[in-house]
């Protein structure tokens, strides 16, 4: 019966399923097969202007040459709608070094909204990746997706309804994400086996998770360092609407900011509000509810030299998303309760201890006042978690600041 | 007086000129254009539309693959042609050395299928496709209709693609820089028609697959290698093996004798072992971007006929940047279920964002998705950890 009506909803909206698009008008044609010879004969120092208005494209602006500038008038003015896109997925693909995009709004892409494969010396500023109608499965994976790629800077744009993370930067290294605001995506900012990222002074709010640094296994390199501050994670608490089987699909809602097998990350100076499952979690591999539990060879699960301090913290902890959180923390702490700020999973790697102590350069370390950790001891299901003092109240040395030489 | 109308004067003009000439039609010699992109697929004289025929010139080569790239049933007409005295040079893996000057041709085609422009048929069946009298070497236009042909040119500085598309008399193939969408209707033996948007790729798109090795940035020929070409053709001269064939014709050097060289099967061979038809399927279709450098490299998942890691295989591997192609499996193949693997969820699906290969094709391919399927079902092991 619920099939029948089903059936019946998409014969009258004719909008399921596979029907083709409606047919571009002839000036939508004729503007796309304009822009499309533009990216075709880019070279070095051509700027392809996007002008005002909401332009329906039909194919994926794909990009070569290098040094080119992709401009708009305004992530509000300049549109690229993708709604009725029919070859792709991306809404604009990037192989080409010395590349700068600003001032425009990449819509509703079957797949990646901008995804930058290979580049050196890539800039993108005040661009919107949208996909309009909220959060849904229908939606591409990631808004802005720069990928194996070095000197990275993405600032004051705005990502949002990504079904895996909004500002996404991969296997990349020298990377700079500021400035941006991540909205209703299932990871606000995730920052994935890269080395060196500056992660500030942006906005993370109403996405599953707020700010991601995971480092994953088999990947063409492994991520370290990062140093994520003086960003607003707040009210992180959107239902996960990720596919199953991709990493996001394991985050809780109401995640602040999650290291997952990341070593070097410093948290700091932050303002972390109202994520309801916890504001900081620090998790390895394993608790990750990742169906493999056999990472290739090389590859470290254990997060080591954390360093969480000085952060502001509000909220959150009240209403954790899981049954096994939501049990833990009510056992813990009661029905009105809420977790401690930070929560980490509890593996260690023993083989790197020494008399039950890491080194001290690979703790995790966290001087942040009152803040308390809560050691959920997933490695026992959670039958003794407990809130760890001393064994957290430490310092490391900072990070270095990420600098790019290059970007324009 | 109309441009159109002037054209369709001269034309008939030669039209006649041509059967005065009683068919003693001399060809123009191939024109390897060292830089530009003419504007139409004949001044390059590599194949050529006359007389209701789509005939190769002298010394351009048709070539076929063992297995080839799906493309919405499309049936292909391939030609290599080199400079004279020049020798491409084998390579046991990668494409072969082609000269300064090889030009390749792959023609896009149909059989017709009854009188509308639009239908064409959904078949494995070629024989039809031919001219009398040719072999495999001239294709009939009573019988097929000519969709596109992309010709990739080695010059100076490397490898370029540049796609033409068949005007509606047939005549001559039109520069298509940035692509077409045509609108087709496949007619299935049984009558059972898909409609569909056959989409030309622009030419940065040409390069999503035939830049195979993402770091070098550079396009490459996809089909001419060793274990692809190692198979007989029909040749107007009688079949023999084209690796062969080259060799003898003084186009390639270095190949040793075809049994002694690589070759993959045949996906469409129900004679072949079902994995082999399997891999050869995966790497002429997903192997120029998943490979350890192609493009796709980024997710771990390496599909060429080569690779023997089970795991970059895909085989229990979790997906990486799949998003909503996952289809909510947690593994690219879970040996013994087809129905669970992300592999088959993405290559069934049609849906931009979800389907593989990515680009290509608008249409489910039923005969590889079914191979595909059996494969993975014949598959031994499981993913619990």
């Amino acid at each position: 019966m619920r099939k029948l009506a089903i059936v019946a909803l998409c014969a009258l909206a004719a909008g399921c399923g596979n029907e083709p698009p409606p047919p571009p008008s002839d000036a939508d044609t004729a503007f796309e097969k304009k822009l499309q010879e533009q990216f075709l004969d880019a070279k070095p120092g051509t700027v392809i202007e996007i002008p005002p208005g909401k332009h329906p494209l039909q194919r994926v602006l794909t990009l070569r040459a290098n040094g080119v500038t992709v401009r708009g008038a305004g992530s509000d003015k300049s549109i690229l709608s993708f709604k009725n896109q029919i070859s792709g997925p991306e809404g604009m693909l990037v192989y080409a070094n010395d590349f700068t995009i600003e001032h425009l709004a990449i819509e509703d892409s079957k797949g990646d909204g901008l995804k930058v494969n290979d580049g050196e010396n890539i800039t993108i500023r005040d661009v919107r990746v949208e996909w309009t109608a909220g959060p849904s499965k229908d939606n591409g994976a990631y808004a802005i997706y720069p990928v194996k790629c070095k000197n990275v800077l993405v600032e004051d744009s705005i990502a949002i309804g990504s079904r895996d993370a909004g500002i996404y930067v991969g296997q990349s290294q020298d990377i700079i994400v500021r400035r941006n605001r991540a909205e209703k995506n299932v990871a606000g900012i995730e920052i994935e086996n890269s080395i060196r990222a500056d992660v500030y002074e942006n906005t993370a709010t109403g996405n599953t998770g707020g700010i991601l640094v995971f480092n994953m296994p088999d990947l063409t390199q492994h991520g370290e360092h990062a140093r994520v501050f003086k960003n607003k994670v707040v009210a992180n608490n959107l239902g996960n609407f990720g596919a199953k089987g991709t990493a996001v699909a394991s985050v809780p809602a109401g995640s602040g900011i999650i290291v997952t097998s990341n070593p070097k990350v410093e948290i700091f100076d932050n303002d972390i509000a109202d994520n309801r499952t916890a504001n900081v979690i620090i998790a390895s591999y394993f608790i990750t509810n990742f169906a493999d539990k056999k990472p290739s060879e090389g590859y470290d699960p254990y997060p080591k030299s954390i360093y969480i301090h000085d952060n502001r913290f509000s909220g959150g902890g009240d209403a954790p998303d899981g049954l096994d959180w939501k049990a833990l923390k009510v056992s813990m702490f009661g029905i009105s309760g809420h977790f401690p700020d930070v929560l980490w999973d509890g593996y260690v790697d023993t083989k790197a201890q020494v008399n039950g102590q890491y080194p001290a350069e690979q703790r995790i370390c966290v001087k942040n006042g009152a803040v308390e950790v809560l050691n959920v001891d997933g490695p026992n299901k959670f039958s003794n978690p407990k809130v760890l003092n001393d064994e957290v109240h430490c310092e490391l040395p900072p990070l270095a600041a990420v600098e790019l030489k290059g970007n324009t | 007086m109309s441009s159109l109308t002037r054209f369709t004067r001269i034309s008939s003009a030669l039209v006649a000129l041509a059967a005065l000439a009683g068919c003693a039609r001399t060809p123009q010699p191939v024109h390897s254009f060292a830089e530009g992109k003419p504007e139409k697929l004949s001044d390059w004289h590599l194949v050529e539309a006359h007389d209701g025929r789509l005939v190769a010139n002298t010394d351009v080569v048709p070539y076929d693959l063992n297995t080839p790239l799906f493309s919405d049933y499309a049936h292909k007409f391939r030609t290599v042609w080199l400079p004279k005295g020049t020798t491409a040079k084998y390579d046991a893996d990668g494409p072969f050395d082609f000269p300064v000057g090889t030009v390749l041709t792959k023609t896009f085609f149909y059989p017709k299928s009854g009188g509308e422009a639009k239908a064409v048929a959904r078949t494995y069946d070629t024989s039809r496709d031919f001219a009398a009298g040719a072999a495999d070497e001239a294709l009939d236009l009573a019988k097929v209709r000519l969709v596109e042909t992309r010709i990739l040119v080695r010059r100076e500085k490397g490898w370029e693609a540049i796609p033409y598309v068949w005007n509606a008399a047939q005549t001559d193939a039109e520069l298509a820089r940035t692509g077409d969408a045509i609108p087709l209707e496949l007619v299935a033996d049984n009558n059972e028609r898909e409609a569909f948007t056959y989409v030309v790729p622009n030419e940065n798109q040409c390069a999503g697959c035939h830049v195979a090795n993402v770091a070098a940035k550079a396009i490459e020929p996809l089909g001419p290698r060793a274990r692809h070409l190692n198979k007989d053709y029909s040749y107007a001269s009688g079949a023999e093996n084209q690796l062969a064939h080259w060799t003898r014709l003084g186009l390639l050097a270095g190949s040793p004798d075809p049994a002694r060289a690589p070759r993959d099967a045949d996906w469409h061979d129900a004679k072949a072992p079902v994995a082999d038809r399997a891999r050869a399927y995966l790497d002429i279709n997903c192997s120029m971007c998943h490979s350890p450098t192609g493009p796709a490299n980024t997710t771990a998942l390496d599909l060429r006929s080569a690779n023997a890691d089970l795991r970059r295989l895909g085989v229990c591997k979790p997906p990486v940047a799949a998003g909503r192609g996952t289809g909510d499996h947690l593994f690219d193949i879970v040996p013994g279920k087809p129905d669970d693997s992300i592999l088959l969820y993405r290559v069934t699906s049609d849906e931009p964002g979800v389907m593989m290969p990515e680009m290509g094709r608008s249409t489910t391919h039923k005969e590889g998705v079914a191979l595909i399927r059996d494969w993975i079902a014949a598959t031994s092991g499981n993913c619990d950890a």
